[in-house]
């Protein structure tokens, strides 16, 4: 433990991470819960953070309770590195535990979401650790607690294929394209948070444990590395993810998610990664889109030093 | 045993770094939990009074404090393991194990999982977890594994667990989702059966 003994001589380590050690030891124990029921949302003391609700309290819990100093973090929000929420999720844990950060999906060791599964295939050392506004995949089905429970524990599901059905009979197709609801391990329905449904077949017998923390809702859940996970759908029905027209406008990537960006009031608009790490990396490597052209680089710092002048 | 002696042996052999000791332990059996079977590494350097190995200590110390009731298997009910915990972690030490949310134990004094608390239908979390002392992770009867976390299926050959273990364990795993998890210790080593685990006999495989 030499470079834990030389780390907490540089900082008072009581508080590492933020969170006082019991508040750790019960985040921790939900943890080791969660894992031992796949899918099953695990109450806990949800804590106060320096930060409002909806910002992504329960997922800074989560890894302020598993992070050490050997991590190295990585933080997006919407699949890309340099929103305020990733940036200053990032700025805090480098604040409050002093741990190396990264923007590289392969160098990271924990890596928190808001609403996106990176492009890159995750590895067998990595924790992915979501931000989740609303665990609870019956509530706005079912809006009391007590009754949600009842059905998570009597496995009594028919209500979501209800809806999904719904679906089907007013748009002609299932039309959740967010939080799609998932079955995991056969046993517990969940809501992966807010992902596209783009990146639910990701979460299928992926090689990283997948944490879910919940700050407002004070839940936690997980799925372990090698677990089946199911988008729910019907026979006649499949799951179907999204299908974009167009490759990435910078790095021409296809089969990504794509985001997509107003140029201007004339209807101009232009389709690229939402995945900013995997995008860059893409470019950097040769790839070039239909917008990425060197020219319009160049064209552009002129522009800005024009302004600066 | 005089009172000195009682008193140092209390308040030694804890963590020396507790915050990043525990976070290293709790990370070994995050872990172990996410890959049943896969062997870990608590820290190592814990001395709590015998008959506590070290690594029933480590994890003790990572996860018990107030809010944890624990239960002992008979052999650890000594005065000194009872100051220790008290010291250390101060749970609450309980003598029935239904209302433990960790019991330990050596493999040998291996408590009936039907004793410990398996949750409720609606909160199965609220679960004991049973931390078992082994021999050895290798040289006992071979066991197939398979379950979230597991590609495919794995072995493994824990030594020192009672005959009467994987019918308990099946049983246990009938109650799915509730049960009780499961949490091997050799030495400074960890092995996670959580409840979602199957076990079964390699011979009995192979027959089948």
């Amino acid at each position: 433990m030499s470079a834990s003994t030389g780390m907490s001589q540089d900082l008072a380590s009581y508080n590492f991470a933020y969170l006082d050690e019991q508040t750790k030891r019960m985040i921790r124990r939900a943890i080791l819960k969660a894992i031992a029921i796949p899918g099953y949302q695990v109450p806990f003391a949800s804590r106060e953070m320096p930060m409002p609700y909806g910002w992504g309290t329960g997922g800074v819990q989560v890894t302020a309770s598993i992070i050490g100093p050997d991590d190295t973090l990585k933080v997006i929000d919407q699949g890309a590195d340099d929103t305020t929420n990733a940036v200053s999720i990032r700025a805090f844990f480098q604040k409050v535990a002093n741990v190396a950060v990264t923007t590289r999906t392969r160098d990271a060791s924990i890596i928190q979401t808001r609403h996106r599964i990176p492009e890159e295939k995750l590895t067998e050392g990595q924790v992915l650790v979501y931000q989740v506004p609303i665990p609870e995949p019956l509530r706005f089905l079912e809006p009391r607690e007590t009754e949600t429970r009842k059905m998570h524990a009597l496995e009594e599901y028919g209500l979501m294929h209800v809806k999904l059905y719904e679906d089907i009979a007013r748009h002609g197709h299932i039309a959740t394209t967010y939080a799609y609801p998932v079955l995991v391990a056969g046993r517990y329905v969940m809501d992966p948070s807010p992902t596209p449904k783009f990146d639910n077949p990701k979460m299928d017998m992926s090689e990283a444990l997948q944490l879910f923390g919940a700050g407002r809702e004070k839940r936690i859940y997980a799925i372990p590395p090698h677990t089946k996970v199911v988008s729910l759908d019907f026979e006649d029905h499949p799951f179907e993810i999204q299908h974009f027209d167009e490759p990435c406008a910078l790095c021409a990537a296809e089969g990504v998610y794509l985001d997509e960006v107003i140029l201007d009031d004339r209807g101009g608009r232009m389709f690229v990664c939402s995945d900013t790490d995997h995008c860059e990396e893409r470019r950097a490597a040769g790839h070039r889109g239909r917008l990425s052209a060197e020219e319009a680089y160049t064209g552009r710092e002129d522009a800005i030093r024009e302004t600066a002048r | 045993m005089t009172m000195a002696q009682f008193d140092t042996q209390a308040v030694s052999g804890g963590f020396t770094d507790p915050v990043f000791e525990a976070q290293a332990a709790f990370r070994a059996l995050m872990d172990a939990s996410a890959r049943p079977g896969t062997i870990h590494d608590l820290p190592a350097g814990l001395a709590p009074p015998a008959p506590l190995g070290a690594g029933s200590g480590a994890v003790m110390l990572a996860l018990c404090d107030p809010d944890t009731p624990v239960w002992l298997a008979e052999a650890l009910r000594g005065e000194a393991v009872s100051a220790w915990i008290a010291f250390q972690c101060g749970a609450p030490i309980v003598g029935d194990g239904a209302s433990a949310a960790f019991a330990f134990a050596a493999a040998n004094d291996m408590p009936a999982l039907s004793a410990l608390s398996a949750g409720t239908q609606e909160y199965p979390d609220r679960a004991t977890t049973l931390v078992v002392e082994v021999e050895a992770f290798e040289g006992g009867e071979e066991i197939m594994i398979e379950g979230p976390g597991i590609l495919g299926r794995s072995r493994i050959a824990p030594m020192g667990l009672p005959h009467s273990f994987l019918n308990e364990r099946a049983g246990n795993r009938a109650l799915f989702p509730r049960g009780v998890d499961v949490v091997l210790v050799c030495g400074s080593r960890v092995m996670a059966l959580p409840r979602s685990t199957v076990l079964s006999r390699k011979s009995e495989q192979e027959a089948n």
